[in-house]
């Protein structure tokens, strides 16, 4: 059996470190020691395909029994690619979020806004061929958070990322334009390269916008893509 | 340049759908596969060695016959508990192809998702006693003092647990994948 092709390792700077001590929850959970460097076999370049079969898509949020979240709806959609800019086509999408107040349909979540019974906030869907996603749901709320004196999260909505192998497996958050908290965020702020941090910026679009409806947010997201040789890798195997 | 990780956070059980961690559910991809059973389990510490009572655990394993298709999805989702442990359950995966024409032991791979992880981290477990154990190339990439991390111990007729320590004391090996 040939072997697969390996991945691409990151540019220096454009993923977080785990040790990111401006996030304090790295301090006591991120690993001392640097990781073994793995060559990429079968189980790397596999990935698990959720057929909707199993795995229902679920791509509106903004809607419970027939109840309309409170809040302002808007539409997200995007395209899932890798580096060399190919389609990840019939890839799993998983979405959750805080509601319009800022609050999780989570039992561990205790900050003092409202729960809304109209929203729960998770949404599963499926890229197309071409590779693109898209659901409705509520702009969610900022909420505080414990990090440091008067944190707040800026408004984010998280995604999970399954792409064609368990190398490619991502867990990111999309972010608002013109936030006014990102610059204070710590985990927004702990990826260095701030061209790859923009990436985690969603673009208000027009063409996703529905008439009398909603408003439309851009959200295309970049996988890993393969080496640029495999000796590349191979050099590290 | 690919799209930065971000951390899952501590209320990513929105996803969570505790029938994952059975991989062989009846109603899910894999009713009916036939092979070993076996429980996985294990406990989460972080650098106090405090139980990490918030951790999404996902595995990643070939099929008993050690192949990767469509046939078998060796792949679960568990949510740490209040003692900090995962449990799947599944079958007992065969020895994978490794990179030229090596043979890997029968191995499990393993990604951490938590608050406080801005990246999930990424290990294996292998099986104690296995003859392959000695000639994995990913192992013999491990100082040997430190391989013990990565293999699990019988604890029960089918059951096998590797216990997870993300910083300090007895580090986990973390594979950079």
């Amino acid at each position: 059996m040939s072997d697969p092709i390996p991945y691409a390792r990151p540019l220096p700077g454009t993923q977080p470190p785990l040790d990111s001590p401006a996030y304090g929850s790295t301090r006591t959970r991120a690993p001392l020691l640097p990781p073994i460097r793995a060559p990429h076999t079968l189980t790397e370049a596999t990935s698990p395909r959720f057929s909707p079969a199993h795995y229902p898509a679920h791509a509106d949020m903004s809607v419970v029994d027939g109840h309309a979240a409170m809040g302002e709806r808007i539409i997200v959609a995007g395209r899932v690619l890798d580096e060399a800019g190919r389609p990840v086509a019939g890839s799993m999408v998983e979405v959750w979020q805080a509601n319009s107040a800022g609050r999780y349909h989570h039992v561990r979540d205790q900050h003092d806004a409202p729960l809304d019974p109209h929203f729960e906030g998770r949404a599963r869907v499926f890229t197309d061929a071409e590779g693109r996603y898209a659901f409705t749901t509520i702009r969610p709320g900022a909420y505080p958070w414990r990090n440091h004196a008067n944190a707040w999260r800026p408004v984010h909505i998280h995604f999970g990322l399954f792409g064609a192998s368990f190398a490619q497996r991502m867990i990111t958050q999309m972010y608002f334009p013109g936030d006014p908290l990102l610059p204070l965020d710590p985990i927004f702020n702990c990826t260095a390269d701030g061209a790859a941090r923009q990436r985690l910026v969603a673009a208000f679009d027009l063409d996703v916008t529905k008439p009398e409806w909603a408003l439309g947010y851009r959200f295309d997201i970049t996988l890993r893509g393969p080496a640029a040789t495999p000796f590349e890798e191979e050099e590290h195997a | 340049m690919a799209t930065p990780h971000q951390t899952a956070g501590p209320y990513w059980h929105l996803i969570d759908f505790p029938d994952w961690a059975d991989v062989l559910r009846e109603d899910g991809p894999n009713a009916g596969a036939a092979g070993e059973r076996i429980t996985i389990t294990g406990t989460i510490t972080d650098g106090d060695g405090a139980l990490v009572t918030d951790a999404m655990v996902e595995i990643w394993h070939a099929d008993p016959d050690g192949r990767y298709d469509a046939a078998f999805q060796g792949f679960g989702r568990c949510a740490t508990d209040a003692e900090g442990r995962f449990r799947f359950t599944t079958l007992k995966p065969g020895p994978v192809p490794g990179r030229g024409n090596t043979l890997q032991a029968p191995h499990v791979q393993i990604a951490i998702f938590a608050r406080g992880l801005l990246s999930h981290v990424t290990t294996r477990l292998y099986f104690s006693g296995e003859a392959l154990n000695e000639s994995d190339p990913l192992l013999n990439l491990v100082p040997a003092a430190r391989r013990s991390t990565l293999i699990a111990a019988p604890v029960g007729p089918g059951t096998w647990q590797l216990d997870l320590r993300l910083r300090g004391g007895a580090e986990t090996v973390f594979l950079d994948i």
